[in-house]
C-alpha cells in the first residue's frame, strides 16, 4: 500500500539541485528542477550502485558522479551510456512548504 | 612474490569480486557539496575555445605537409599534425567520453566520435571499458587499461610510443567486431544490448580505412595515410609519454586514487594536447569535474594529497627506477607520502597490498 512520507522541506533543496533521503532501508533522491518543480526518483545509479545526489543536476537530468552516466529524473529515462536501466520514479507533492514522496 | 592476471576472465578477476575490491567504495576528500557544484558546472565555451584550435592547427599543419609533400621540409609539420592526431585526439576522446568538456551533450558526442577514430577506438567499446577503468582503477583482473602491469612490460611501452601494438590492436579488432564478433573480454563489459553499436561502428570505419588506401594505391602515394591512419602511429609519442605517468609504479588493489594515480606539473602545450589530464589523482576522484577546471579543483584538495610532481621529468626520474625494479620484485611500487594536512591513508582499506603493518611497514627494497 502506497503511503506518502514527508521528505524534507521545499528549500531544503536549491533550484536545479538534488538531495540524499533516506527512509528505512531504501535511498532516495529528490530533485527541484530549474521550473521550481519537485521530482523523486530512486537513490542509486542503476549502473553500478553509487547514489545520485552526489551527480549533477542540468536542466531536467542527473549526471552519476562515479561514471556520467545520466538519466531524465522526471521519468527515469536512461539517456546517456554507461546507463541502460531506467531509474524507478516516485510521486512527488508539496503541502505547507513540505516535500511528500508516495512510496 | 605475488604473480598478476591481468586477464579479465583468470583468476585475479574472480579474487578481486571475492574480496569485495570490485566495485568497492572509494576514498574522497571531503568537499562541501557548494563547491563541487560550482567545480562540476559545465560551458560550452572553453571547448568550443580549445576545439577550434584543435582542428585549425590540424588542417593547418596537414594542409602545408600537403604542399611541401614529398620534400624533406614537409616533415615539421607532419610531426605537429601527428601529434594533434595521435595524442591530443586521446585526450579528446577521453574527455568527451566522460561527457564532461562542453555543456551541450551533442558537441561532446561529435567530438567523441571523432577522436575515437582517429585512435582507432571503438567509441561504444571503449566507453565501457572507461567506466570500468573507473570503477576497478588499477585493480588486478578488473582493469582493462592497465598500461604498466608487473612484471612491466618495458618493450611494449616503447613500442607503443610509436603507436605499433595499439594500433594493430585497434585495426585487429575492428576487423573482428566489423565481421560481427566481439572479443571475450570486451563480452565481460560490454552490455548484450550495445553489441549491435559496436559493430555498426566497426563496419562504418572499414569503410573509411578501406577507402583510404584504395586511393593510396591509385595515387602510388602514401600521402593520403599520412592523413588519415599514419598520424596514429608517427604522433603517439606524446599521449604515451604523459599517459604512463598516470598510475605508474604506483600501487594496484587499493581503493584510494591518491596511491594508484599521480598528478604532474606540465608546460602549457602538454596541457593542452593533454586536456589538463596531468590533474590525475583530481580526475579519478572526481570524475565529474570538466578538465578546464581541474586546476581549481586541484588547488582546492592539495592539503589532502600526495605532493604532485613537479615536472614529467621528476615524475619519471620516479617511476623509471620503480619499473626497472619491478622486473625482479613485482611487488614493489611507490608508496608516496601525504602532507601532514591529509587525512591518512586507511590500512585496513588496503590489506592486501601494504600487508597487515599497513602504510608503516618497511618496504623491502632489493638490492641495485
Amino acid at each position: 500500500m502506497p503511503t506518502w512520507i514527508d521528505a524534507c522541506a521545499a528549500d531544503d533543496i536549491d533550484e536545479e539541485d538534488v538531495i540524499r533521503f533516506d527512509f528505512d532501508d531504501r535511498t532516495f533522491a529528490i530533485y527541484r528542477s530549474p521550473d521550481d518543480e519537485y521530482f523523486c526518483t530512486d537513490g542509486l545509479c542503476t549502473h553500478e550502485k553509487v547514489h545520485l545526489a552526489d551527480g549533477l543536476v542540468m536542466d531536467h537530468t542527473i549526471e552519476c558522479p562515479k561514471h556520467n552516466g545520466q538519466f531524465d529524473y522526471r521519468n527515469g529515462e536512461a539517456m546517456r551510456a554507461p546507463v541502460c536501466v531506467n531509474l524507478a520514479t516516485y510521486p512527488v507533492k508539496l503541502e505547507s512548504g513540505r516535500v511528500f514522496i508516495e512510496i | 612474490m605475488k604473480k598478476r592476471d591481468y586477464s579479465l576472465l583468470g583468476p585475479d578477476a574472480k579474487r578481486a569480486v571475492e574480496t569485495g575490491l570490485a566495485a568497492a567504495q572509494w576514498y574522497h576528500t571531503d568537499i562541501t557539496r557548494k563547491q563541487m557544484k560550482a567545480l562540476m558546472k559545465r560551458d560550452d565555451q572553453p571547448a568550443i575555445r580549445d576545439t577550434f584550435i584543435l582542428f585549425g592547427s590540424m588542417m593547418f599543419f596537414c594542409a602545408i605537409g600537403v604542399l611541401l609533400w614529398p620534400t624533406w621540409w614537409s616533415v615539421p609539420f607532419w610531426l605537429a599534425y601527428g601529434v594533434l592526431y595521435g595524442s591530443a585526439m586521446d585526450s579528446r576522446w577521453h574527455e568527451c567520453g566522460h561527457g564532461t568538456p562542453f555543456r551541450t551533450a551533442k558537441y561532446n558526442d561529435w567530438v567523441y566520435q571523432v577522436a575515437s577514430f582517429c585512435m582507432i577506438r571503438n567509441p561504444v567499446t571503449w566507453r565501457w571499458s572507461h567506466a570500468r577503468h573507473h570503477t576497478d582503477t588499477i585493480i588486478v583482473g578488473r582493469d582493462p587499461e592497465i598500461v604498466a602491469m608487473r612484471p612491466p612490460a618495458l618493450f611494449r611501452i616503447f613500442l607503443n610510443f610509436f603507436g605499433i601494438l595499439d594500433t594493430f590492436h585497434g585495426l585487429k579488432t575492428m576487423l573482428l567486431n566489423a565481421v560481427g564478433k566481439l572479443d571475450r573480454e570486451e563480452i565481460t563489459y560490454i552490455p548484450e544490448s550495445e553489441h549491435h553499436k559496436v559493430i555498426r561502428v566497426a563496419r562504418i570505419w572499414f569503410c573509411i580505412y578501406a577507402a583510404v588506401v584504395v586511393l593510396a594505391i591509385i595515387t602510388q602515394s602514401i600521402l593520403p595515410l599520412m592523413i588519415i591512419g599514419l598520424p596514429r602511429i608517427y604522433g603517439a609519442w606524446h599521449h604515451v609519454l604523459t599517459g604512463l605517468l598516470q598510475h605508474a609504479g604506483l600501487a594496484d588493489d587499493v581503493i584510494d586514487h591518491r596511491m594508484n594515480s599521480r598528478t604532474v606539473y606540465m608546460n602549457p602545450i602538454s596541457r593542452f594536447i593533454y586536456w589538463n589530464m596531468n590533474y590525475h589523482v583530481e580526475h579519478h576522484m572526481f570524475p565529474m569535474v570538466p578538465y578546464h577546471r581541474l586546476p581549481e579543483l586541484h588547488a582546492l584538495i592539495k592539503h589532502d594529497l600526495p605532493p604532485a610532481n613537479r615536472s614529467m621529468w621528476e615524475a619519471y626520474k620516479e617511476v623509471l627506477p620503480v619499473l626497472r625494479r619491478q622486473l625482479a620484485y613485482h611487488d614493489e611500487f611507490i608508496l608516496r607520502e601525504l602532507p601532514k594536512t591529509a587525512q591518512p591513508y586507511r590500512d585496513d582499506f588496503h590489506e592486501t597490498v601494504l600487508g597487515a603493518g599497513g602504510v608503516n611497514q618497511p618496504t623491502q627494497l632489493p638490492a641495485e
